[in-house]
Parts: C-alpha cells; structure tokens; sequence
C-alpha cells in the first residue's frame, strides 16, 4: 500500500479510536446499569427491542470496533512475520468484514 | 572498583564471537579508552571508529553493556557492573568488522526521506526573513543538531523489524526541513515520509529519545510528521 | 538490541498497549458470537447470563476490564505524543494512572467482586 493509502489507515485508525473510546464508555455504563438493574434477558430485552438508538448504537461501535481491529492485527503482523502486501491487505479486511457481521447479527438479535 | 578490567568484545563480521580481554582498571576512564587499550597493547587487529574523542562527532558509537552509546562519553565507572564490560558494534547495521558498522543504508534514507535543502523557487536577491520566535523555527531548531551519529537508529525497534523504515534520524531530519519556511520540497517530501516506510511506521517506543546523547526528540519530529501528512491527505495535497 | 536498551517505561507502554490490543482483538469475535448466539430467544439468553456469574467468568471479566482500561488509555497516551506537545515523562504519568484509576472504578462498580 503507498504512502497515501497508509496515511488514511493511520487517520481511520485514530478515527475508529476516537468513536471507540466514547463508545466503550457508553457501553460500560450501560453495564453498571444493567447490573445494577439484576442482570436477566427480560430487563435487556425490555430495553433493546425495537429501539433504533440502541441499534444504531451498537451497528456503529461493532462496525469501528471491527476496523480497528483489523488495522491494529495489520500493522502487528507485518512487523511480528514475514507477511505483508495484498494478500495481508485481503486476509485483515475479510476478518474485519467476519467480525463486523457478528457484531451486527448480535445487535439485530438484541433489535428484533 | 575491581583493579582489572573483564571486558568481552566482539571480534568478526556478522559470524563471529566475544572474546575477552583483561584491561587495567583506572580512577577514571572512558569506555573508548578501554577499546584504544585493547587495540595498542592487546589486539592491534581490534577495528573500531573514532574521531574526535571529546563527544561532538559521533564516530565513536557502539553497544555497550546492551545499550548503544558514545563510548568517548560513557564513563566506565557508570556502565559496567560488577567490573565487566560487553562491547558490541552498533545493532541494526551490517557489521564491516568487529566494532565497525555500515552506515551507508543509514544514510540512504536519509536521502530517500528527502532529508535535503531544497531551495525555494524565486527566492530573489533578498535575504530569506525566518522569525526565530515562530514555532516553525522553533521545531525546526529543535532538531538540526543532529550530528547523524546512528544512535537513534540502532535503539529503534521498528528499524528492527521493518527494513524498510526510514528511522528516527530521516524522518527527524526531514521534519526539520518541513518547518524550514526557506525550502521548497512541500508534498514531495510528505509523501516521502508517509506510509509504512516512513511516519506511520513509529509506535513511539521512544528509545530514540532516551538514548540521543544530544537529547534531540525524533518521537517528537515523527508526530509532527504525522499530522502533517494527515492534514495533506485531508486537504487532498499527499 | 537487548533488555536493558528497552527497558523503559515508555517501552513498557508500548509492550503493554500492543500485548492488550491483541487480546482484546481475540476476545472481540468471541464476544460477538456468544451474544449473537445467546441472544436467540430470551431463555437462551437467560441461560447465558447465569453462566456469566461463574466464578471463572467473572473472573474473566475483571481481565478483560483491565485489559479494555490498560488499551484505551495507551490509546490516550498516543494521541497525546502525536498531537500535543506534551514532555515525555508526562505522558506516561497519565496513562499510568488514569489507567489505574478507570481499571479500579470500573471493577469496583461492575461488581466483580
């Protein structure tokens, strides 16, 4: 990848960071309150069903949460092994795709 | 402080081995005066570097007791542990012999970080006026005192693991330049210096930093690399 | 190059931010598909979560808390060095002890223990 291709990994991958760190927070006191709560399917359930701001929520944080992974595991395995080029390129964006579409699956599940 | 010296060297190119050498211990000593004592009275086929002798060359750099140093500036009264020293030529670079290393790669990218002056176009018969107060000047001043001594370089782990990073000493080099408000390179010198060759390489470990014996801040010119070859993609000028 | 050239604390940062993002990259698929799967009717989701107050899990859990803390605010310590001008010593200061800080809490109200 040329120098601008991996300069606009650098800047998704400060910008998945940003959305994350703000999503991480919501998300973990979202828990504190659902435990608080009593934890059981019924509760989450009664909170999540139907709601398009949960949905939207999560689609977004699984979606940023998988880029960055995947641009994170990039720049880890081609420093750690001898893998590197398009190949690498393909093999990270189809994880990130794989685990993009389990986020969304669980949110829809968490949805529908 | 033990009356002798135990001190292992590297002898060879890339094969090769330590072997060790009894130096006479002194009240106060240079590891660069140990390796002189080797090569005149025990080893006279000992190849090293040297120069100046009093720090302000660099020529002297080598890897003592695991970290890379100048060894005309590193008292061995501070270094070596219980009477023993363990010299190694500098890590990152093909060892020529013994304590003697390659540079020319190291000064390759240098080259191909666009690390030149590149005068402006239309400069004119006037004096170029360069405000010393500006934070251009001042980040560019910041980091001209490199001496290219090679220090940085062989600290860098990513140097280690990516042949092909342009290291701290280019990239530190080329940030100066970028703030040099008399040169002309602008984009060409960004894309240069962007991409998994340059910038975006640096995890900012920063054992550059820590082991400068200029105390100059390659991590530092690296992140400012960093967002100025952020802002030209943005912009659309990379 | 060897230990005592690396032996820093910003170094140890780096080790710590990279040895966590890649755990953390483990457990995310993981994560996804077990709330994914559970989440297939409400009893199935029940079943799960009473799985989740093991022991174990929980102490799972407070792993994953720190790992989550120990990577976020690496995270912050980076975004500090490539776009403010901060001392070096500062930056790590933070990291250490907002991480610290944000590790406790969140243990601490999660209620794993």
């Amino acid at each position: 990848m040329g120098a601008r291709g991996e300069t606009w990994l650098w800047i998704l991958q400060r910008a998945t960071a940003a959305v994350l760190a703000g999503a991480v927070l919501v998300h973990l006191a979202t828990l504190v309150y659902a435990v608080r709560q009593g934890l059981s399917a019924a509760a989450i359930l009664a909170r999540t069903e139907g709601n398009l701001a949960w949905l939207g929520f999560y689609l977004l944080f699984a979606t940023a949460a998988a880029l960055h992974a995947g641009i994170g595991l990039r720049t880890v395995l081609r420093e750690a092994t001898p893998w590197r080029g398009p190949s690498l390129d393909g093999a990270v964006l189809l994880l990130a795709v794989a685990i993009a579409a389990a986020g969304w699956r669980a949110a829809f599940g968490l949805f529908a | 402080m033990t009356a002798t010296l135990h001190v292992s060297v590297w002898r060879g190119g890339a094969a090769g081995r330590l072997v060790a050498y009894d130096v006479p211990a002194q009240e106060s000593q240079t590891v660069l005066d140990v390796v002189t004592y080797i090569q005149r009275h025990l080893e006279p086929a000992l190849s090293y570097r040297f120069a100046c002798r009093v720090g302000m060359c660099g020529s002297c750099a080598m890897t003592v007791n695991g970290v890379p140093r100048w060894t005309c500036r590193t008292h061995v009264r501070r270094v070596a542990s219980g009477g023993r020293l363990e010299l190694r030529p500098l890590e990152n670079m093909p060892v020529i012999k013994d304590l003697a290393v390659d540079m020319s790669n190291f000064f390759g990218k240098w080259s191909r970080a666009h690390g030149a002056f590149a005068p402006m176009a239309g400069l004119g018969e006037e004096f170029a006026k360069v405000a010393p107060d500006s934070p251009e000047r001042q980040a560019a001043s910041a980091g001209i005192e490199c001496i290219g001594c090679g220090v940085c370089y062989a600290a860098c782990d990513v140097v280690r693991w990516n042949d092909a990073f342009l290291g701290p000493a280019a990239l530190n080099r080329a940030w100066t330049l970028v703030n040099d408000c008399r040169d002309g390179d602008g984009a060409a010198r960004l894309r240069a210096v962007a991409g998994d060759a340059g910038c975006h390489a640096c995890h900012s470990q920063q054992s550059c930093a820590l082991h400068c014996p200029k105390q100059l801040d390659p991590t530092a010119a690296i992140a400012g690399l960093k967002r100025a070859t952020a802002k030209a993609a943005l912009w659309g000028k990379l | 190059m060897s230990w005592p050239a690396r032996n820093h604390p910003n170094y140890w940062a780096f080790l710590l931010h990279r040895m966590s993002g890649l755990l953390l990259a483990l457990f995310l698929p993981l994560h996804f598909w077990a709330l994914g799967t559970a989440i297939e009717g409400a009893a199935r989701l029940d079943g799960f979560l009473r799985w989740t107050s093991a022991p174990l899990v929980k102490l799972a859990e407070i792993g994953l808390v720190v790992l989550l803390a120990a990577h976020l605010t690496g995270g912050l310590r980076l975004l500090a060095i490539e776009f403010l001008a901060w001392r070096r010593w500062q930056k790590t200061a933070v990291a250490l002890s907002a991480g610290a800080s944000l590790a406790m809490g969140l243990v601490f109200l999660l209620n794993l223990f």
